[in-house]
């Protein structure tokens, strides 16, 4: 530790990117190195854990030695290793959690778990230095959909999240029924510019007896229904159309849940943090209804929206400042809950 | 004996959790679990466990042997991720060892043929057959004195048992040792395939799965052997799987099918 700096070397590899960053004081990045898998993934549909397990351990080590170069760092110039140790697909999460165990044991330094959409909330952090707690922040992603409370650095609450699938998931399901592939959300984001959202009225999901959770699995029925339907009656069914409509609706349920959040909780500052949150229909909508309320908004960069470790680095930072750090036998933990270690 | 290396073995391969050093003709240290399947939280806090106990500079570490596989996927990328991030941080290589040949080192010495078999799933075992020549495999020997007489692979119990009665007809053997986790499931159909055509036994529970000091001993003698050129670099080690992912299978499966 320089004085008053801490460097963090973080790992990420809870889905489909190999990742690895270097961060100091939770908010400056000297390396964010991520490779993608996406083209294997491709050629199936989605992800495929045992090849993404596969690629992880191939290309790990490449991947922090990029990111220890390009921070100029060595391990000797760093002060703690992180890793996200979940929630996630647990074969890609074990590489992660077992190769900065091995560098924590091997070179004494402390290790952080760090909890996956921690890190996604922590992003904001990084592009927003101003940023402060507490703030409202939606987290969307291909594994998840969280409403929550940022009471202070590593303190959440959680006030919804999805009963069924995560929103990117839906993205990606729409996607593949309407011949656009895999990934779903970035394809369908380009296809809508060119649609009417309003062309056709997809149900706006709700959950009984919940204002904050969220449910998009009868949106998906929605969309098959009417795919199905047109298909019967030999109607054209026209692909940017539909895209616009679904993605309307899904943006639709994310704004007007944030808002009532933002109403309840007399919020005034509301962040998106995923890589949903790469979305720009959503991104424009929740900036609009944020310069209604008066309320600031924040979103990160798409680089630090997707799977990245230099969120994990900001995350840890402030782990590591409250003197939480993981013993040698941390596990993979795939379903771990936002607010437990 | 084999040479001056100091060797560190990582052993996750199957359902034992396991760790040693070997110096020279040294075995300094050993930690070995067979508990459950917890090697992601066990396996690191019991390499710092014999680091401490022996007061290991790991600098001094020549090299990192692990088995490379066939085994358990998960198991075996757990040991392959915690070589490589040992091997980045300490700056030293790592020394792959066939599971199987691994497993089989542990029966030095025994006589007649010996036969790993790990249970694969799906009917099928990772084996292969080996042998130690009595007279010729001296432990100064290159090879250590293994023969291996059927290099690893994945197959079906069947086929394996019948290389076995081959091998054994074709050098004079008339006594086969089984071992592995795959004796359990397969072991009585095995003695029923070899009724009186092999003497069949069943290696005790010291010998009968994998062992990191066998897998540390086995790196050495191919170490003895092949020099340098068996050291992979750490950022380049991979696990050898011997099977296809499923979902690249069955894709490959129907592609096939559409040709």
């Amino acid at each position: 530790m320089n004085g008053t700096e801490t460097a963090i070397l973080a790992i990420e590899s809870s889905c489909d990117e190999t990742a690895a960053a270097v961060v100091v004081n939770g908010r400056t990045v000297l390396s964010n190195v991520i490779s993608s898998q996406i083209d294997i993934h491709t050629l199936y549909g989605g992800v495929v854990p045992e090849i993404a397990s596969r690629k992880h351990v191939e290309r790990i080590n490449q991947v922090i030695r990029q990111a220890l170069a390009e921070a100029g760092r060595t391990l000797q110039d760093i002060d703690a290793v992180a890793v996200t140790y979940g929630p996630g697909l647990v074969g890609p999460l074990l590489i992660g959690v077992s190769a900065a165990k091995a560098l924590s044991f091997a070179t004494g330094l402390p290790l952080i778990g760090v909890h996956h959409i921690e890190g996604h909330i922590c992003a904001n952090y990084i592009a927003a230095p101003e940023l402060e707690p507490p703030f409202g922040c939606l987290v969307v992603s291909g594994g998840h959909t969280h409403l929550v409370l940022v009471k202070d650095y590593g303190e959440y609450e959680i006030l919804g999240k999805t009963q069924d699938d995560a929103a990117g998931e839906a993205f990606d399901k729409v996607a593949r029924e309407i011949g656009l592939g895999y990934p779903g959300g970035p394809k369908i984001d380009r296809v809508s510019k060119e649609g009417d959202p309003q062309a056709i009225v997809f149900p706006r999901g709700k959950v009984a007896g919940s204002v904050y959770d969220f449910s998009f699995s009868g949106l998906k029925s929605s969309v098959l229904n009417y795919l199905n339907s047109c298909r019967m009656k030999g109607e054209e069914i026209s692909v940017p159309d539909v895209a616009a409509s679904f993605q309307q609706s899904v943006v639709d349920v994310l704004v007007s849940h944030a808002m009532t959040a933002v109403e309840e909780f007399g919020l005034t500052r509301l962040a998106l943090a995923g890589g949903v949150a790469s979305n720009s229909a959503l991104r424009a909508a929740m900036q609009e209804a944020c310069s209604e309320k008066n309320v600031q908004f924040f979103c990160p960069p798409p680089i630090l929206c997707t799977d990245n470790a230099a969120m994990i680095g900001s995350a840890a930072y402030y782990e590591f400042i409250r003197g939480n750090v993981s013993g040698l036998d941390l596990n993979a933990r795939p379903a771990l809950r936002l607010g437990s270690r | 004996m084999f040479t001056d290396m100091k060797i560190f073995a990582i052993e996750a391969s199957g359902p034992v959790a396991a760790c040693a050093l070997l110096d020279g003709e040294t075995l300094v240290a050993e930690y070995s679990v067979q508990f459950q399947k917890k090697h992601s939280q066990s396996l690191v806090p019991m390499m710092a466990a014999v680091r401490d106990l022996v007061g290991l500079d790991l600098k001094e570490i020549d090299a990192i042997a692990i088995t490379e596989g066939p085994g358990s996927f998960t198991g075996l990328r757990i040991g392959a991720a915690t070589a490589k991030g040992l091997g980045l941080a300490i700056e030293r290589p790592i020394l792959p060892v066939p599971t199987v040949d691994a497993i089989a080192c542990n029966m030095w010495g025994a006589r007649g043929l010996v036969c790993p078999m790990m249970d694969a799933r799906r009917q099928q075992v990772y084996t292969g057959i080996y042998r130690f020549p009595v007279g010729g495999g001296e432990q100064t020997a290159p090879t250590g004195g293994m023969e291996i007489l059927y290099p690893q692979c994945v197959t079906d119990l069947e086929v394996i048992l019948d290389k076995v009665m081959e091998i054994a007809a074709e050098t004079g053997e008339t006594e086969v040792t089984l071992l592995g986790d795959g004796v359990p499931v397969y072991g009585a159909r095995a003695m029923e395939i070899l009724d009186g055509k092999l003497t069949c036994r069943f290696a005790p529970p010291h010998m009968s799965r994998q062992r990191a000091a066998a897998t540390a001993v086995r790196a050495a003698q191919i170490y003895a052997e092949q020099g340098a050129s068996c050291l992979v670099p750490a950022d380049d080690f991979r696990p050898v799987y011997l099977r296809l992912s499923q979902a690249e299978q069955e894709h490959s499966e129907r592609r096939d099918y559409r040709i």
